[in-house]
């Protein structure tokens, strides 16, 4: 890390392009009013991007939920999110996913597609190599469920956009690690 | 409740079931506090009730300082918190009372200043509704508090107000805020004391530092040849005791020591390691001594773009140690080459222990031509100033300031401006938690409260706030509050009739389109002191300069000073925007600095 040049600041003229890299976040955070909004809210005051966000309550007795949240920076700037993250006293753990090799890292998608004839005998064949499951269907639509690595649904998703694709909704990431150890 | 049961805790749960106003006063009590800064309002008053009832019972163990304005009572507190190490508390009513109270909120989160600050709210079945003089408290504050809480029932009150006490005044202090909606103040509870209730958040800082990197520093350190501290105001923050182990750790080194503004006092002036301020208005030999160091050692300051000028020119050849009890600000702006995370005093200790446990040396022939150098640029007198028989340098308004306040018990606040970064310079403080300023938000308005705030924590002592005529009237009702309170503050004026440092600015940056930096339609300061019942002074002579200076000292009540001084005079040295430390402006080069600033340093702020 030491051979990044210096983050940018007041005084910084030279606006320097790093690599960006992905990175997933897992926060245990306590459930309480307004959670969500000061781990968002820290993002935009700070200018991080948020690529995707999901929460739920994961531990009704310990009043805890899990944040998963997937943004993108330079590494010295995904160092600064965790520490960040760290310091806002409802978050109870921060877990960077993406550098752990144990991360798991599952999405679900529902992908609306409509068609007749060839397209529509095609659709449900990619649906059947991607191991994506038909929730409903009419004479001319699919509505297929899929869940994997958001690559997988990336590319489900650009084969079904010539085959009529209409709408898609996506969880974003969910994470957790291998092994029998919790967060 | 009789006032016996309120001074022994009372055990069985009965005598301790009290209104959410009532656990409010007793949580006070329990956490130490004798002074809370605050102004009342309909959704509070409830509290300021039960404040009332127990001053009727017990006297004024608990006294509420009445503010004219909701920011005053914000800074009274943070100057109170600053001078004592003790958290400073403020109590305001909902809506526009905790809207008011927001400035000095943020100032307090920027300065790591330990507060609490419980605004009223509506009752809970109005929340949403805009109901009158109601905001979103917790909404809009949770970008500027450390933690803030919305108490939506009173069992949880007690915890809250312990748990946010603990907050605010542990690891990196900072402001915390509790929202209590009126019907919470009016419905019973039981209260627990601080030793009974079990925090819900998994909060705990870390003061102690690592061993092993600690080691790893003070090897560095013993190795450097050109060593420098650079100290701020997280050593304040760590207490007296941190001052000293700095003292006596820099000692051992024998490195020479530069501060942050909010670092002053920790590192004596008088003693001849002392550099002086660092940064943008910082000494030339601070600034030089930075950008030519081999090894940094930041304690508890935050590499402030006010402090690094442009970074990539930033010490350029050392390697940096940095001490934090903030993780996030290892690594922030500036890289480093050891981070340690803890308390300034705690790491400045074990340091002081790994550097007698491995029988550490400095290398005193590097020291000696490391001073030899440090001398050189000392010997350009970058504070030095011209005066004369016709007016008053406000440089010199400082400096006498100091020589004729310098053997009392003396604090100084400021105001934001010109004014604040002569009193930074010329005032050479010698003791920690002697100075108050208002340094990363940069709030005008902020001197007098604060003034106000460390009056009352010391009674018999010199408190003066350096202001200027612009600043000054940002938060000039609080006047009446010194009265009030008969608090012998004494605010020191210096007037150019000018928004000084902007007014600087715009002949830096605008080709002297000086765009409403004049202070039209001043005030006569002398009149309007008297109007409040305080006294005024005025002084342009500077024969006259030092009997004033001693009239204001030696009046028992509050002092409203108004020094005319020069009026065209800048504030120097300076490192203008987007140069590095070894870029100075110097007073010599002080006629055309118009010209200094390139297009793209135009740019920054």
């Amino acid at each position: 890390m030491t051979t990044d040049p210096q983050p940018a600041s007041a005084y910084d003229l030279s606006h320097v392009d790093e690599t960006e890299n992905l990175a997933t976040f897992a926060l245990l955070v306590d459930n309480e009013a307004g959670v969500l909004h000061r781990v968002v809210g820290l993002f935009a005051a700070r200018g991080y991007n948020i690529e995707s966000l999901t929460v739920a309550e994961t531990d009704r007795k310990a009043h805890t939920s899990r944040i998963t949240i997937v943004t993108r920076g330079a590494p010295h700037v995904l160092d600064q999110i965790e520490a960040q993250l760290s310091k806002v006293i409802s978050v109870r753990r921060v877990h960077d996913v993406t550098r752990d090799p144990r991360g798991i890292e599952r999405e679900l998608a529902l992908v609306k597609v409509r068609g007749t004839g060839t397209d529509r005998v095609e659709a449900l064949r990619v649906s059947d190599i991607f191991r994506a499951k038909v929730v409903d269907t009419t004479s001319e639509s699919f509505v297929f469920e899929i869940t994997g690595a958001p690559s997988k649904i990336d590319s489900f998703v650009d084969l079904m956009r010539p085959l009529g694709l209409v709408e898609l909704s996506r969880t974003g990431v969910l994470s957790i690690e291998r092994g029998a150890e919790g967060m | 409740m009789t006032a016996s049961t309120t001074r022994s805790a009372p055990t069985d749960a009965a005598s301790r079931e009290m209104t959410g106003a009532e656990i409010v006063v007793q949580a006070l009590i329990d956490q130490g506090v004798s002074t809370l800064f605050g102004y009342p309002g309909g959704a509070v008053l409830p509290i300021y009730d039960a404040l009332f009832q127990d001053n009727e019972r017990n006297g004024d163990r608990l006294r509420h300082i009445l503010v004219r304005h909701e920011q005053g009572a914000t800074h009274a507190a943070e100057g109170y918190a600053r001078s004592t190490g003790k958290p400073g508390v403020v109590l305001v009513t909902s809506g526009p009372g905790a809207t008011n109270a927001i400035t000095g909120i943020v100032d307090a989160l920027m300065d790591s200043i330990p507060m609490v600050v419980f605004t009223g709210q509506v009752p809970t079945h109005l929340i949403g509704t805009d109901a009158f003089q109601e905001a979103d408290t917790v909404g809009i504050t949770r970008a500027c508090t450390k933690h803030n809480y919305l108490v939506k029932d009173v069992a949880d009150l007690p915890r809250i107000i312990h748990e946010a006490f603990h907050i605010a005044t542990s690891g990196r202090p900072g402001p915390v805020l509790i929202d209590i909606p009126k019907d919470v103040q009016f419905s019973k509870g039981v209260y627990q004391t601080p030793d009974e209730v079990s925090f819900s958040h998994g909060y705990a800082p870390r003061t102690k530092g690592d061993a092993g990197k600690i080691a790893e520093a003070a090897r560095m350190i013993a190795k450097a040849r050109r060593p420098i501290f650079y100290t701020g105001g997280g050593v304040i923050n760590a207490g007296p005791k941190a001052s000293e182990s700095l003292r006596a750790f820099a000692a051992m080194t024998g490195a020479p020591v530069t501060s942050t503004l909010m670092g002053l006092g920790a590192f004596p002036a008088a003693d001849p390691a002392w550099l002086g301020m660092l940064g943008m208005h910082g000494t030339f030999e601070a600034n030089h001594a930075m950008h030519d160091c081999d090894v940094m050692i930041c304690v508890g300051a935050r590499f402030d773009d006010r402090v690094t000028g442009r970074l990539d020119a930033f010490s350029p050849n050392s390697k940096k140690i940095h001490i934090d009890i903030d993780a996030s600000s290892i690594n922030k702006n500036v890289r480093v080459d050891i981070g340690i995370v803890g308390d300034a005093g705690s790491v400045l200790d074990d340091l002081i222990a790994a550097w007698k446990a491995e029988g550490l040396t400095a290398n005193r022939n590097a020291l000696d031509d490391w001073w030899r150098q440090i001398d050189g640029w000392r010997a350009r007198q970058c504070l030095s100033f011209r005066t004369n028989d016709t007016t008053i340098k406000p440089q010199q308004a400082i400096d006498r300031l100091y020589a004729l306040t310098k053997d009392r018990d003396t604090y100084i606040t400021t105001e934001v401006g010109q004014h604040q970064m002569w009193a930074a310079q010329h005032y050479r403080f010698q003791e920690p938690n002697r100075w108050m300023t208002s340094g990363g938000l940069g709030t005008m308005g902020y001197g007098m409260p604060a003034a106000i705030g460390v009056q009352l924590a010391h009674p018999g002592s010199l408190v003066i706030d350096i202001a200027g005529e612009a600043s000054i009237q940002m938060c000039i009702q609080e006047l009446s509050t010194a009265i009030q309170y008969d608090l012998p503050i004494k605010i020191f004026i210096l007037n150019n009739e000018w928004m000084g440092m902007v007014r600087q600015w715009q002949e830096l940056l605008h080709g002297q389109r000086y765009s409403h930096s004049y202070s039209e339609s001043l005030p006569d300061f002398v009149k309007l002191a008297e109007a409040y019942g305080a006294v005024g002074i005025r002084c342009s002579d500077p024969a006259e300069l030092d009997a004033k200076i001693l009239e204001m000292i030696d009046s028992p009540r509050p002092v409203v000073f108004d020094c005319r001084v020069e009026k065209n005079e800048n504030c120097l040295p300076m490192i203008p925007s987007g140069k590095a430390h070894n870029e100075m402006i110097l007073p010599e080069d002080g006629a055309d600095i118009g010209s200094v600033i390139d297009d793209a340093g135009r740019r920054l702020v």
